[in-house]
């Protein structure tokens, strides 16, 4: 692991793939609730855990660096079911990069299980891996100024759902009533890194 | 009148609650927020008595005007400004008695941007996973203040803190940064961290809450692209595809991928917090410690 100082007391840890970001990110928190690592911030990012608010980072940074990758968790815990209307306005578009009938989307997506690798761009956005890497998108060329909240959408190998009607440029595949954030709701975020998701498909544009 | 709150009557240009924010939620993607010049918010949070982390109000540049339902002792603080109750000058950087129906207005900025405003009792809006305060990236916690908003105020400690005037720092002339440089130094070139640590920069007025802009030379990078999305913390010096650095604030995203250059110690930032449009900023290299 490539551990790299980030000002006074953090820590940014970077390894060779997003399942390692996964798996240490896992680890850090583990160690966390344990009592072993105080953190204020654990977060992860694609290929990176960044650690902050640090009482020692220098001790931990030669500790991490010495220390091999842990191995991925194993996919406990119960998986969120997220009910999809595929009928986006960039559905043909992605069936277009993928190569297949416009129908298919919706079967591949549905029939994939993903996970939040890491969180960002606003509160309880989730960037969700689980696709094969042949189904990657670019996003789009002139990102929209308003997404509607519950988006279902896809750039590069991440699917995400919009928590609340945004700027945007990802690809637009369908739309959801799940509520992603309510700061009254305990907790606030349906999706936090490590969670295991699943698309079911409703309505008309449902599997075939 | 028995509730204890306050009406606003003119919310200036932008006038948000802020308390110590919200940190420790970065993995869910949510800012950290609270006060930008946190000293400040504390001493006049010590001065009307209140915790530290009780809510205030965080003017921008012009002020605001708040009627109290109620006798309430309160302090201003931050950037200096004039202070009246019902027209009559009251001191700034003090505990002031304002009686209940009267007019505290917190005037325009003389020097520096944000003024605080602590009201005994504390601002008691409704909190957001445990903070109070205002988000301008993300949205979370109360909307800034309107007129006619209408403030709902905790009770206060008695007695209060008997402090009657408190030192603060002046808005700085000049801004010097102690940047330690990382995580992302190596995607520059050698002579984009001499650029960095020799120029003048001067701060941009499209600064705000997530970061204070810089309008000076654009760094060079040694590699092209972004990276994948990482971690970010206060005080990031991140370069956006324009070159010009900005140094990332209470409300700044919580992962990106533009690189970071440096990171800025956190003893620097209340008075970047402070520093108007146009003030002159060095950056000067120090350790990470």
């Amino acid at each position: 692991m490539n551990v790299l100082r980030v000002g006074a007391d953090a820590l940014l840890v970077e390894v060779s793939s997003g399942e390692e970001a996964e798996a240490l990110h896992a680890e850090l928190s583990r160690r966390r609730a344990q009592g072993t690592l105080a953190a204020r911030e654990i977060v992860p990012g694609a290929r990176t855990v960044l650690l902050d608010g640090l009482a020692d980072p220098v001790r931990l940074s030669s500790e991490l660096a010495a220390a091999e990758v842990p191995p991925a968790p194993p996919r406990a815990g119960h998986v969120v079911e997220i009910p999809v209307r595929y009928d986006g306005p960039d559905l043909a578009d992605v069936a277009g990069h993928w190569g297949v009938a416009e129908s298919e989307v919706a079967h591949i997506h549905a029939g994939t299980e993903f996970r939040v690798a890491f969180c960002g761009f606003a509160p309880g956005f989730g960037y969700l891996t689980g696709l094969p890497a042949r189904y990657d998108v670019p996003r789009r060329d002139t990102p929209r100024t308003a997404v509607p909240a519950g988006s279902v959408a896809l750039a590069g190998p991440y699917t995400g759902v919009y928590p609340r009607s945004s700027p945007g440029g990802w690809q637009l595949i369908g739309g959801t009533d799940a509520v992603l954030w309510d700061h009254t709701r305990v907790p606030a975020a349906l999706l936090s890194p490590g969670t295991r998701v699943r698309f079911v498909p409703v309505g008309r544009q449902g599997l075939p | 009148m028995t509730h204890r709150a306050l009406t606003v009557v003119r919310a200036g240009a932008l006038t948000t609650v802020q308390d110590l924010g919200r940190p420790g939620h970065a993995h869910l993607g949510v800012p950290r927020s609270g006060a930008l010049d946190a000293p400040a918010a504390a001493l006049v949070n010590r001065l009307v008595g209140n915790p530290p982390g009780s809510a205030v109000l965080e003017t921008t540049l012009t002020g605001c005007a708040l009627r109290a339902w109620c006798a309430v002792t309160v302090a201003v603080g931050g950037a200096p400004c004039p202070v009246t109750v019902d027209g009559r000058p009251a001191p700034w950087g003090a505990a002031v008695g304002v009686p209940a129906g009267a007019l505290l207005d917190v005037g325009a900025a003389d020097s520096g941007v944000r003024s605080y405003v602590a009201v005994s009792g504390g601002v008691l809006v409704e909190p957001v996973l445990g903070s109070r305060s205002t988000d301008l990236l993300s949205g979370l916690g109360p909307p800034p203040l309107a007129d006619g908003t209408v403030l709902p105020l905790g009770r206060p400690r008695v007695p209060h803190a008997r402090v009657d005037v408190a030192p603060q720092p002046a808005p700085p002339a000049e801004l010097v940064l102690r940047v330690a440089p990382g995580p992302r130094a190596d995607w520059f070139t050698p002579a984009a961290m001499r650029a960095l640590t020799s120029s003048v920069y001067r701060v941009s007025s499209a600064s705000n809450r997530i970061g204070l802009r810089m309008d000076g030379p654009a760094l060079e990078r040694a590699r092209p692209g972004e990276l994948p999305s990482e971690g970010t913390v206060l005080g990031a010096v991140q370069v956006p595809t324009d070159g010009r650095p900005v140094v990332f604030l209470a409300d700044h995203p919580t992962t990106g991928g533009y690189p970071v250059i440096g990171v800025v110690r956190t003893a620097d930032l209340p008075a970047a917090a402070q520093a108007v449009p146009g003030t002159p900023v060095r950056f000067v290299t120090a350790g990470g410690r």
